[in-house]
This record gives C-alpha cells, structure tokens and sequence, in this order.
C-alpha cells in the first residue's frame, strides 16, 4: 500500500514536471504563431508574419551563419586539440595526471559567469573583445575540457592490444591514428562534437560578455531583443525564440541517437574508475 | 577493467608532450592567466595609482553592493535544497528502472537544451500574471487576484530549477544505479522496511554523491545572472553579485571594480565549496560505491 502511493507520488511529479515543461514551450510556440494575443486563453487568429518580420527585422539570416560560423569553429578547434589530450590522459600514467584533470575540471565546474568577467577584461585589453575570434577564444573555454572528457572514455574503451598488434606488425606512429584509432573513435568524435555543438549554440554568458554588434549569437541577440521590448513585438521575439529551439533541438535529437546521458554524467563524474 | 589497459609506461615522451601542450596551453592562456590577471587588475583602481585595495573597501561600504552577496545566499542555497531533495526523491524512485524510462530520462534532460533565455521567456509567459496558469486557475475559480509568480524571487528560482534538475537528476540517477542492488534486497531481506532500507542503508551510501551535486548545483546558482534580470527583478529584489559585476565592467567600464566583484564572487563560491567539502569530511563514507557497476 504504501510502496503504491510512493509510486503514484513519483509519477505526480513526473506529470508536473511535464505539464510545466510543457506549458512553457508551447506558451513561446503560440505566440509565435498569434496574430493578436492578450489576456485570452489562446489567440483569436493565428499568423505565420511574425517569423517574416523577424527574419528582416531582427537580421536573423546574419545572425544565423555567425552562430553556425562560431559553433562549427568551436567544434573543430575542440576536437583538434582535445582529441590528443584526451589520448595522453587515457594511455599514460605520469605524476601530474591528477593536477592536469583538475585544470581541465575546473572550467566546467566555475560558473561561467565568474571566469567570463576577468576572460573579458583580458580580451577587450588585447582588442579582440566585441568580435566573432572573441566570442569563438572566450566559448572555447569550458569546450576543450568538455570535449577532453567526452573522448576520455571512449579512448579507454578501445583495447591497447589493438595498438600493439598495429605496431607489431611494423604500421608506424601515423598510421596505427589513421587506420585503428581514428575509425574506432567516429563514435566517440561524434558525440563529442554534437554535445560541444549544442553547448556552444546554447550558451549564453560568455558569448554575451565578449559579443559586439556583429558578433552575436542567436541566444545573445535573442537576449537583447527581449530588452529592446515595446519597440519590438513580443510575437516577433518568441518566433526568433522557435527558431532557436528548432535549430537546438535537431542537434540534440542526432546526438540522442548516440549518446545515453545518464552513462555520460556518470563518467564525467568519476572519470578514472 | 578500463584501468587495466592503461600504457605501464609512466614517462613523457615527446609525442605524449606535443599531444597535451596546445590544449594545456589553452587552458592556462585563457582561464589561468585572465583569472590572475584579474585578481592584479582589481588591485588597480585607475584611481589609486600602485596596489591599493580601494575596491574591495568601495564594494563592503556600500550597502548597495555588499547586499548583493545577501540576495544571492538567499536565493542559491533554498534553491540548491530544493533541486537536490527534488531530484533525489525522483532518482531513488526510478533507480529499479519505471516504465518508458528512455522516453522520460529524455524529457526530464530537454530544458538543459533549450537554455536559459527560452526558458524564462516561455516562464513569463506561462506564469505571468496574465499567463496560462493565472488565467486557468481564476476560471476555475480557484483564485479571485492572479498569483505574482514572475518578476521577483519565485520567478528566479522557477527559472533556476527548470535549468538545474535535469543536471542534479541524472547525477543523482548515475550514482544511484551505481550502488550494488545486492545490498537493498540482503537489508529486505532481514527485515527492514523501505524507509529503514532507505535511512540506514541507501542514503548513507547516496550521501558523498548527494552531497557533490548539491555543492555543483550551489556554485551554479551563485551566478545566476540571465534568469535575475529576465525573470527576475534586476534592480530591486534580486539584484545578485553577478549583475553588481556586469553593470560595473559593461554599464560604468569600471573594470578594475568588476574584477574585484568577480574575485568576491568567486572567494564566496570557494567558501560554500570548502564548508561543503568539510560536512562532507565529518560524514562516514561507505567504501561499498559503485560494486554494481563493475
């Protein structure tokens, strides 16, 4: 009986959780869609226009190839000089293993906010604050490490025999990376570039530290246009806000194809078990 | 079984050194270096002239910042326990698996991927005063005056849980199904009730987990700055240290005050770590982690 209502009370909750998440996304997807909306429980007329108006208005086509600009050179810089790091962390063993995982940790653990300040200050000094090379250096940041410890894993996965065998049979250096390591990572390489994808579109603190006029993403532009307010219609601004959604949500749903979250916090969390 | 395939070698060769160094590199040039720079910038008022810690007197004078520090305390530690104690109850409820898991796992994850600023838009929205659930509840007849959900405290932490629940839940459910099912049924076995099973032998081996997410979960509410000014009341209720350091550095270009409100911010985000880390010390650790797993 009472492990019953323990039960119900989780899916209670569960059903909560739903109804408000719920609630929340398809607020932003009516608006979008409404013609004329206040104080209705739904808009007497429905209109595409908003997603037009906000196409012009808000320069959501520049804003669109800056943000896929910045988030496909975030990934590629990642990859490349996380995926060797990664390597070295997974096979060796040297005394200052445990010192370098807590340097790469510790942009992921401090809040963006706190480092993004100080990194600001440092970039503006420099002159390449207010530019995309800033915001592309500052998200870079917390990226190199998430993708050390995406690929970290999947590096321990794949038996060291393999490499033996490769170099026993005379392959050098080079070619053991190009025909053992590097097809048996494209899952791992995979994953870690679509969550460091997503991650980049969606984050919002240093992109709107080190974010000038040309140089916002669709998440900072969103930001501002919510404050630009009155002028801007409410309508317009939830259509950009669909269209951020639908951007974010078919790169999460490829990456859902490969990757299980649950598995991936678990590593992350104790990643030298 | 993963540790057993690592290299015996313990040196560094030189491949092994050029693998490590451009993203070492990186990371000292771009988080080291601008965080002790920082610090040396906020012991350079332009005003000062050489070292003077004028910032850090201007800021614990004026009730107007140092108040900042009180608002976020309040805000980030209810919300800390009520993510966690949410997020363990809903772990622990699914640790034996419950139907359509996959499904549910995914939708609990998806508001980490929609982000902060769809979040709090769709939150004003839904919980406004003119919002869907105002409007529901007073046609129901419910309520007379709608609720004030958004644009204050309520708002902020609204925002914060939608953003940190699906984080502190899966950890939590990672950590959970990592504890040997072995136990829980020996304990049933001998007797013990679900709350006996639960207090004497779950949560003491749940509690360094427990305790690690509610510490992340902490660190990530004390710089709440988007959802404050969003959702929030950004000049009154919840002005936080965050937006005190952001008005400085891109509203006066004060950046030698911002940095020194960036270091406190920190230094109080490291205190909250260190007394965590202490609760945590005088706690017993179970050694019996993760058998399940293995």
């Amino acid at each position: 009986m009472r492990g019953r209502m323990w039960k119900l009370a989780i899916y209670v909750f569960l059903l909560g959780f739903i109804i408000n998440l719920l609630g929340i996304v398809s607020h932003v997807m009516v608006s979008a869609f409404a013609k004329r909306w206040f104080g209705k429980p739904l808009p007497p007329a429905f209109t595409t226009d908003w997603f037009s108006y906000a196409w012009t208005n808000f320069e959501l086509g520049q804003v669109l190839l800056i943000t896929l600009f910045i988030a496909f050179t975030v990934v590629f810089v990642a990859l490349l000089i996380g995926f060797p790091a990664a390597y070295i962390l997974a096979r060796r063993n040297f005394r200052a293993k445990p010192l370098l995982l807590l340097l790469y940790f510790l942009p992921l653990l401090i809040p963006q906010m706190t480092y993004g300040i100080p990194l600001a200050t440092t970039l503006y000094k420099l002159g390449i604050g207010a530019s995309v090379a800033g915001v592309i250096l500052a998200v870079l940041v917390p990226m190199v490490p998430l993708a050390v410890f995406i690929l970290l894993p999947f590096f321990e996965q794949i038996s060291l025999n393999l490499e033996w065998s490769a170099s026993m049979l005379g392959a050098s250096r080079l070619q053991i990376f190009r025909r053992v390591l590097l097809p048996l990572m494209v899952p791992g390489i995979l994953t870690a570039g679509l969550l460091v994808l997503v991650n980049t579109i969606s984050n919002f603190e240093l992109a709107f530290l080190l974010a000038g006029g040309g140089s916002q993403t669709l998440v900072v532009a969103l930001y501002y246009n919510v404050f630009a307010g009155g002028v801007r219609p409410v309508y317009s601004i939830d259509a950009m806000a669909v269209i951020y959604m639908v951007m974010v949500l078919s790169v999460l749903l490829v990456a859902l194809r490969f990757v299980r979250p649950t598995q991936m916090v678990f590593r992350l969390d104790q990643p030298r078990r | 079984m993963a540790r057993a395939q690592t290299d015996e070698r313990s040196e560094l060769d030189l491949v092994a050194i050029a693998c490590l160094v451009p993203s070492l590199l990186y990371v000292v040039l771009m988080f080291v270096y601008p965080f002790l720079y920082g610090l040396y910038a906020s012991l350079q008022p332009p005003k000062g002239g050489a070292w003077s810690i004028a910032n850090y007197l201007a800021f614990f004078s004026d009730p107007y910042q140092y108040r900042t520090i009180e608002t976020t305390f309040a805000l980030a530690i209810p919300n800390s326990v009520v993510v966690v104690l949410a997020a363990l109850f809903l772990a622990y409820g699914m640790r034996r698996g419950i139907w359509m898991e996959r499904t549910i796992t995914t939708i609990l994850v998806l508001p980490i991927s929609l982000g902060v600023i769809f979040l709090s838009e769709g939150i004003l929205g839904f919980y406004g005063t003119n919002g869907w659930l105002n409007q529901m509840l007073i046609g129901a007849g419910i309520l007379a005056e709608p609720l004030e959900l958004t644009h204050n405290f309520i708002g902020v932490t609204l925002s914060l849980f939608m953003q940190q629940f699906p984080f502190c839940f899966l950890m939590l459910l990672g950590y959970i199904s990592g504890i040997d099912p072995s136990l829980e049924s020996s304990a049933r076995m001998l007797g013990a009730g679900p709350w006996t099973v639960f207090r004497r032998v779950m949560l003491p081996l749940i509690a360094p987990g427990l305790i690690i997410a509610f510490a992340l979960v902490f660190v990530m509410s004390f710089a709440v700055f988007p959802s404050a000014v969003m959702v929030g009341q950004p000049a009154g209720s919840t002005r936080t240290i965050s937006i005190a350091a952001y008005q400085q550095a891109f509203e006066q270009y004060d950046m030698s005050y911002a940095s020194a409100i960036a270091v406190i911010m920190g230094v109080c985000q490291l205190l909250a770590l260190i007394a965590i880390v202490l609760v945590r010390r005088r706690m017993t650790i179970a050694t019996t982690m993760g058998v399940g797993k293995r």
